[in-house]
C-alpha cells in the first residue's frame, strides 16, 4: 500500500516558494495577535489607573475642611448661671446660644427669623460639642472671649470646595444666594478658611458629614485584626508544621489538604453566615464586636496563612533537617530549632498578606452586625464597633454630597494601610530572601 | 473583659521573645518526651481546625436550611420564578408567607458573573499571553505586580467605584445613545467585577503558560512557525487545562462576590437577560435579609441560609472541578 | 577548492588530503565564515569557518560545552529565541547570507529543519504532530494531499509501519526512539533542504539509535544533514565529514575517515584517543 505513494510528489519540493507567498498574511496575523496582548494589558492597567485616580480626585479634598472663625464669648449667664462649675451643669448648658450670639454679632444686618436660622446653619450643628468640650476641659474660660475656628456646615464646605457650583440656578443648589453672600463676607474678613481636617482622624462616625471621622473605624479595625492575628497565626503555623513536617502521607492528610484548599475559595459571605449561626446564635457572643469579627476573619485567613507557611517550610532544604537529625536531634527539635526559624520570614510575609486581606474584608462583617451606626471609639474588642471597610460601605450609602469625599478619603486611608502592609511584606521577602 | 483581653494579647506577643531568649542563652536543649508529645497533639489539633471550620459551615448552613425548608417547600425554592421575601413580614395577610423562588436570583447572579467573565477572560488571558511570551523582562517585572494590585483592592472599594463612578457614566452614555440604562444596571456591577477578577485569570494562566516546556516552543519555532502560531497551536492547547481551571476559579470568585453587587446591583428580583436592567443576586439577598433586625424563626431570615447553602454548593463544585483539572495537568508535566 | 579546512591559526597546515572532486564545489550548501556567538558578555564561539556539502552527513563532535550545539542552532537561527544571544559573522545557504535582511526567519526554518536532543512531540495526535508544519505553512492543497504528506513523511522516517493504524493516538505515548523518529518525520514533512540534528540519539537505547542512524543514511539521499554528537563511534558510522570543536573553536574539519585515522591536530588526536573530553 505504501509503495503506491510517490514520495517525491507528496513532500513539497517548492516549500520555500509556498512559504514565501504566505508570509505577508502570517506576519499580519502575528502583529494582530501581539496587538491583542498589548490592548489587554493596557485595558487592565487602565482599569487600575482609572480606579485609583477617580478615588484620589474624589477623596483628596476631604483632608481639608472649611472652618469659620468666630469670636465666642463664654458668657457665664448662659453656661453656668448658678456659678456651680459642676460637670453636670456645664455639660447640659445651651452652647448653641453662644454660637448664635457670635454669628449675630458678626452679621448684625440679618434680622428675620428665617434668615437668622439660615445664618446659624453656616456653622456645623456639631460645633456646639466643640464649645462644650473646650469649656469642660478648662472651666476658667468662662467669662472670656476667644476667637475660635469652628467647623462649617457641609453645604458651606461643598460650596468652598466647588462641589456645589456657584453657576447653578439658585433653586437647584442646596445653598441660597444670601448664604453665599455671607460666606463671601466671611472669606473677605479672613474668617473662613480651609484647614487640615483633624476631625476626620480624631472623631468617630457622625450623621453630619463635616463631623464624621474614621478614628472609631480604625480602632475597630485594629482590635479586629489583633484578635484575628492572635487566633490565626499560632494555629495556622502549627497546622502548617504538622502537615509539612510530621503528617504521614495518607488519605486522612490528603483530605485535610483538599479541605484547606477548598476553604480558601469559599465565598467570604459564607464565613459571615457561619459567624452569625454559631458565634452569635449558639455561643451568644456580643453582636457588632471586634472579637466576633476577629474570630470570623481568623477562620477566613487560616487557609491563606497555612498555604503560605507550608510553602515557606517546604523551601527550607532537606539538608538542614538531615544535619540536625544526624546530630541526634528529635524531629520536634529539628523543626523548632532549625526549620521554623529559617522559614519565619516567609511565614511572616504570608501572614501580613493574610492580614491585609482581612483588613479589606467587608461582607462577613455585615452578617455579624458590625454595620451599626456607632459614634463612640471602641475601648476594646468586646465594645460595639465598626471597621474601616464597613465604614466605607455605610458612608457610600449616605445621601449627602459631602459623604462622597469622606468615603473616598476613607478608601484612601484604607488603601494606604494596605499598601504599607504589602510594602512591608515585600521588604521582608527581599531582605530575608535566601538562595539555597 | 477588655482588660483581660489586652493582658492576654501582651502575653501572646511576649512568648516569641521569651522562647528566642531561652534558645539563645540556655546551655541545655535536651528534648523532653512529654513536652514533645504535648506539642505534637497541639499541632494535630491546629491542623484539624480547618476541617472543623468546614464542618461548622456545612452544619450551620444545613441546620438553618432545614428549618427553612420546613416552612417553604424545597420545590418552590428551586423552581419558582418569583422572589418576594418581604411579604413574609406581614404575617397577618392572606397568603402572607412570602414567595421564595431562587431562580431569579440565580439568573441575576449568572448574568452579572457572565458580564464579569466576558471582561475578565479575554483581557486576563491575552494579558497573560503577552506577559509570558512577548513582554521584555523589565516590563513584565512591573506589569505583573501592577495587575495583581487589582486583586488586592478591597471589594468595597470596587463597589464604591461601580456605584459612584461607572454606573453614572454608563447611564449618561445610555442617555446620549438613546438607551435606557438603569442606574443599578447589571452592566455596571458586572464590568467592575470583571476588572477585579482579571488578575485571577491572568496570574494562574501566566503560570501555566510559562510552565509549558521550552522544548515544545523550540519544536514549533524550529519548524518555521511564527510566535503567534506557536502560542495558538502549541502553547495554549498544552496549557489549556490550567487555563480552564483559572477561569473556573475566577467564575467561582465572581459568583460569591458580595460587596460590589450589594453596592452597585439592584434589590428587586427580576428574571431578565438584559444587562442594562437592574438585577439582584444571591449574595445581595443574603445581605439584605440578614442586615438589620432579625427574628430567627421567620422564613425571611432562614432563607438567607438556604441561599448561603446554594452558594456554597455552587462555588464548591466549581472549585473542586478546577482543582481536579489542575491536578491532572500537573501530573502531565511532572 | 578545499573540502576540508583547518581553521586553527596556530597550525596553518593546509593542502593535505585534498582529494575532493570538482563537483563538490557546486554541491556547497552551507558556507560558514568567521561566526562568533556571545551570550551576554561571554563568548561561546570563536571565528568558525566551515563548508557543508549537499547529500552528506556532517558530524560535529567535541567535548560537552565546546559550542557545537550553539553552532548548530545558528544555522537556522534558533539562537534568535534566546534573549541574550548575539551572533556575528556570516552563514550562507546556497549563497545567501541567512542574517541578511531579505531572509525571513520563518522561511529559513522551513528550509532548514531541526531535531532536538530530547524528543519533543507536541501533546497531540501523531497525525497532528506531522501535519503541523505543512499546515502552518499552507503546503497542502487539500486534505488528501495532507494525508499524503503525513504518510510519506512517516514512511521516510521509518515509522509508518509502526504507527499507521494509530495515527490518532497521542505522539507522547510512543517509545523514546519512536518519538524521536516522529520528530524527524515532523521535520521532513515541511520539505526542508537541510536537517539539523542535535544529539538525536543521546537519550535512546542502542537499538533505537541504530534505527535512527540507518535512517540518516537513507535521508542523506535527499537532504543535507548536520548532526551534533558526543559519540565518536556514531560520527564514524554515519558521517562523511567530521568537524571537531574544542573550547568554542573549530579545531579541525575533514573527511570522517581521515579525522579518525589521521588527525592533523594534537587536540583532535587527544580527544579521539580519549585523553580529553
Amino acid at each position: 500500500m505504501t509503495d503506491t505513494i510517490d514520495t517525491s510528489l507528496s513532500i513539497p519540493k517548492n516549500t520555500s516558494e509556498i512559504v514565501h507567498q504566505g508570509l505577508k498574511k502570517r506576519y499580519a496575523a502575528e502583529k494582530r495577535f501581539r496587538r491583542y496582548g498589548v490592548v489587554a494589558v493596557c485595558v487592565a492597567l487602565l482599569g487600575l489607573v482609572v480606579l485609583f485616580s477617580s478615588i484620589l480626585t474624589k477623596g483628596y479634598t476631604a483632608f481639608y475642611q472649611t472652618n469659620i472663625q468666630l469670636d465666642i464669648t463664654f458668657d457665664e449667664s448662659v453656661i453656668d448661671p448658678k456659678g456651680t462649675r459642676k460637670t453636670k451643669d456645664l455639660s447640659s448648658a445651651d452652647y448653641a446660644a453662644l454660637l448664635k450670639k457670635a454669628m449675630r454679632t458678626q452679621f448684625p444686618e440679618v434680622k428675620t427669623r428665617r434668615d437668622k436660622k439660615k445664618l446659624y446653619n453656616l456653622v456645623s450643628s456639631t460645633a456646639v460639642f466643640a464649645l462644650r468640650a473646650k469649656t469642660m476641659a478648662d472651666p476658667s474660660i468662662i467669662g472670656q472671649t476667644h476667637s475660635l475656628w469652628l467647623t462649617a456646615s457641609d453645604d458651606v464646605d461643598m460650596l468652598i470646595k466647588g462641589h456645589i457650583p456657584r453657576e447653578l440656578p439658585e433653586n437647584e443648589r442646596r445653598i441660597s444666594n444670601k448664604e453665599i453672600s455671607w460666606v463671601d463676607q466671611l472669606i473677605e474678613a479672613g474668617s473662613l478658611e480651609k484647614q487640615f481636617n483633624r476631625q476626620f482622624f480624631s472623631a468617630g462616625d457622625s450623621r453630619e458629614p463635616e463631623a464624621a471621622g474614621i478614628k472609631g473605624a480604625i480602632i475597630g479595625s485594629f482590635y479586629t485584626l489583633l484578635v484575628t492575628l492572635l487566633l490565626t497565626f499560632p494555629t495556622s503555623v502549627a497546622a502548617a508544621i504538622y502537615l509539612e513536617e510530621f503528617a504521614p502521607k495518607n488519605r486522612w492528610t490528603a483530605m485535610i489538604e483538599v479541605n484547606i484548599n477548598n476553604l480558601a475559595a469559599v465565598p467570604s459571605i459564607v464565613f459571615g453566615l457561619l459567624g452569625l449561626a454559631i458565634f452569635l446564635n449558639v455561643m451568644h457572643l456580643p453582636r457588632s464586636a471586634p472579637i466576633v469579627g476577629g474570630l470570623v476573619l481568623a477562620l477566613m485567613t487560616l487557609p491563606t496563612i497555612i498555604i503560605a507557611s507550608r510553602a515557606a517550610l517546604k523551601s527550607v532544604p532537606p539538608s538542614i533537617r538531615a544535619a540536625a537529625l544526624g546530630l541526634g536531634a528529635t524531629r520536634m527539635q529539628t523543626v523548632f530549632h532549625h526549620v521554623l526559624p529559617l522559614a519565619m520570614p516567609g511565614i511572616m510575609t504570608g501572614t501580613i498578606i493574610g492580614m491585609a486581606q482581612a483588613l479589606g474584608e467587608t461582607a462577613p462583617l455585615l452578617m455579624i452586625g458590625m454595620v451599626a451606626f456607632i459614634v463612640d471609639v471602641p475601648g476594646g474588642p468586646t465594645d460595639p464597633s465598626t471597621v474601616l471597610p464597613v465604614q466605607i460601605f455605610l458612608w457610600a450609602d449616605a445621601p449627602e454630597r459631602a459623604f462622597v469625599e469622606r468615603t473616598s478619603a476613607a478608601i484612601l486611608v484604607l488603601l494606604g494601610f494596605l499598601v504599607s502592609m504589602n510594602a512591608l511584606a515585600i521588604f521582608l521577602r527581599k531582605k530575608f530572601e535566601r538562595h539555597w | 473583659m477588655n482588660t483581660i483581653f489586652i493582658i492576654l494579647a501582651l502575653v501572646a506577643f511576649s512568648i516569641p521573645a521569651i522562647v528566642s531568649y531561652r534558645w539563645r542563652h540556655s546551655i541545655r536543649l535536651v528534648a523532653n518526651p512529654k513536652v514533645e508529645l504535648f506539642v505534637r497533639v497541639l499541632l494535630i489539633l491546629s491542623s484539624l481546625i480547618a476541617v472543623i471550620t468546614t464542618v461548622g459551615i456545612v452544619l450551620s448552613l444545613l441546620f438553618e436550611s432545614i428549618r427553612f425548608f420546613n416552612l417553604v417547600s424545597p420545590l418552590e425554592f428551586l423552581t419558582s420564578t418569583v422572589w418576594s421575601p418581604q411579604t413574609a413580614l406581614r404575617g397577618d395577610q392572606v397568603g402572607g408567607s412570602g414567595v421564595f423562588g431562587s431562580l431569579p436570583l440565580l439568573a441575576g447572579t449568572m448574568l452579572i458573573s457572565a458580564i464579569a467573565m466576558t471582561v475578565a477572560v479575554p483581557v486576563g488571558l491575552f494579558a497573560a499571553i503577552y506577559l509570558a511570551e512577548y513582554a521584555t523582562p523589565r516590563f513584565r517585572n512591573w506589569a505583573k505586580p501592577a495587575l495583581e494590585i487589582l486583586a488586592g483592592v478591597p471589594t468595597v472599594v470596587y463597589g464604591f467605584f461601580a456605584a459612584l463612578t461607572v454606573a453614572p457614566i454608563l447611564r449618561e452614555t445610555g442617555t446620549v445613545l438613546g438607551l435606557d440604562i438603569a442606574s443599578e444596571s447589571a452592566l455596571a456591577a458586572g464590568s467592575v467585577m470583571g476588572i477585579m477578577i482579571i488578575p485571577f485569570v491572568s496570574s494562574l494562566s501566566d503560570d501555566v503558560i510559562r510552565a509549558v516546556p521550552r522544548s515544545l516552543r523550540d519544536a514549533s519555532l524550529g519548524l518555521g512557525a511564527t510566535q503567534s502560531e506557536t502560542i495558538r497551536q502549541v502553547v495554549l492547547p498544552a496549557a489549556l487545562p490550567g487555563i480552564v481551571s483559572a477561569v473556573l476559579l475566577a467564575a467561582s470568585r465572581a459568583i460569591g462576590e458580595t460587596m460590589i453587587v450589594v453596592m452597585a446591583a439592584g434589590l428587586a428580583a427580576k428574571l431578565t437577560a438584559n444587562p442594562l436592567e437592574a438585577v439582584t443576586t444571591v449574595t445581595v439577598q443574603i445581605v439584605t435579609l440578614l442586615v438589620g433586625d432579625q427574628e430567627f424563626d421567620s422564613a425571611k431570615t432562614l432563607a438567607a441560609f438556604a441561599l448561603g447553602l446554594l452558594l456554597f454548593c455552587v462555588t464548591l463544585t466549581l472549585n473542586f472541578i478546577a482543582f481536579k483539572v489542575v491536578q491532572r495537568y500537573r501530573e502531565q508535566y511532572d | 577548492m578545499l573540502a576540508q579546512q583547518q581553521i586553527d591559526p596556530s597550525t596553518p597546515t593546509m593542502g593535505q588530503n585534498q582529494q575532493m572532486s570538482i563537483h563538490l564545489e557546486n554541491n556547497l550548501k552551507v558556507k560558514v565564515s568567521d561566526v562568533a556567538v556571545y551570550y551576554g558578555d561571554k563568548q561561546a564561539l570563536f571565528g568558525i569557518d566551515l563548508d557543508i556539502y549537499k547529500n552528506q552527513v556532517t558530524a560535529l563532535i567535541g567535548p560537552s560545552g565546546c559550542g557545537k550545539s550553539t553552532f548548530l542552532r545558528c544555522i537556522n537561527r534558533m539562537n534568535d529565541t534566546i534573549e541574550s544571544c548575539r551572533v556575528t559573522g556570516s552563514i550562507e545557504i546556497d549563497g545567501v547570507n541567512i542574517s541578511d535582511r531579505s531572509v525571513d526567519v520563518v522561511e529559513l526554518r522551513s528550509r532548514i529543519g531541526i531535531v532536538f536532543q530530547k524528543a519533543n512531540p507536541f501533546p497531540k495526535s501523531i497525525y497532528d504532530n506531522v501535519s503541523y508544519g505543512p499546515r502552518i505553512h499552507g503546503l497542502a492543497k487539500d486534505r488528501q494531499h495532507l494525508d499524503h504528506i503525513v504518510e510519506s513523511s512517516l514512511e521516510r522516517a521509518g515509522l509508518w509501519k509502526e504507527v499507521s493504524d494509530r495515527l490518532d493516538e497521542p505522539g507522547t505515548g510512543l517509545s523514546g526512539g519512536q518519538q524521536q523518529r516522529l520528530c524527524i518525520a515532523r521535520t521532513i514533512a515541511v520539505g526542508p533542504d537541510v536537517i539539523l540534528m542535535d544529539e538525536p540519539c543521546s537519550a535512546l537505547d542502542p537499538i533505537a539509535t541504530a534505527k535512527i542512524e540507518e535512517l540518516m543514511d537513507e535521508l542523506r539521499q535527499n537532504f543535507t544533514i548536520i548532526i551534533v554528537t558526543h559519540s565518536m563511534q556514531q560520527a564514524a558510522r554515519v558521517s562523511q565529514k567530521t568537524a571537531f570543536f574544542h573550547l568554542g573553536k573549530l579545531v579541525e574539519c575533514g573527511e570522517t575517515e581521515q579525522i579518525f585515522t589521521n588527525p592533523q591536530d594534537s587536540r583532535t588526536q587527544d580527544y579521539i584517543t580519549g585523553r580529553i573530553g
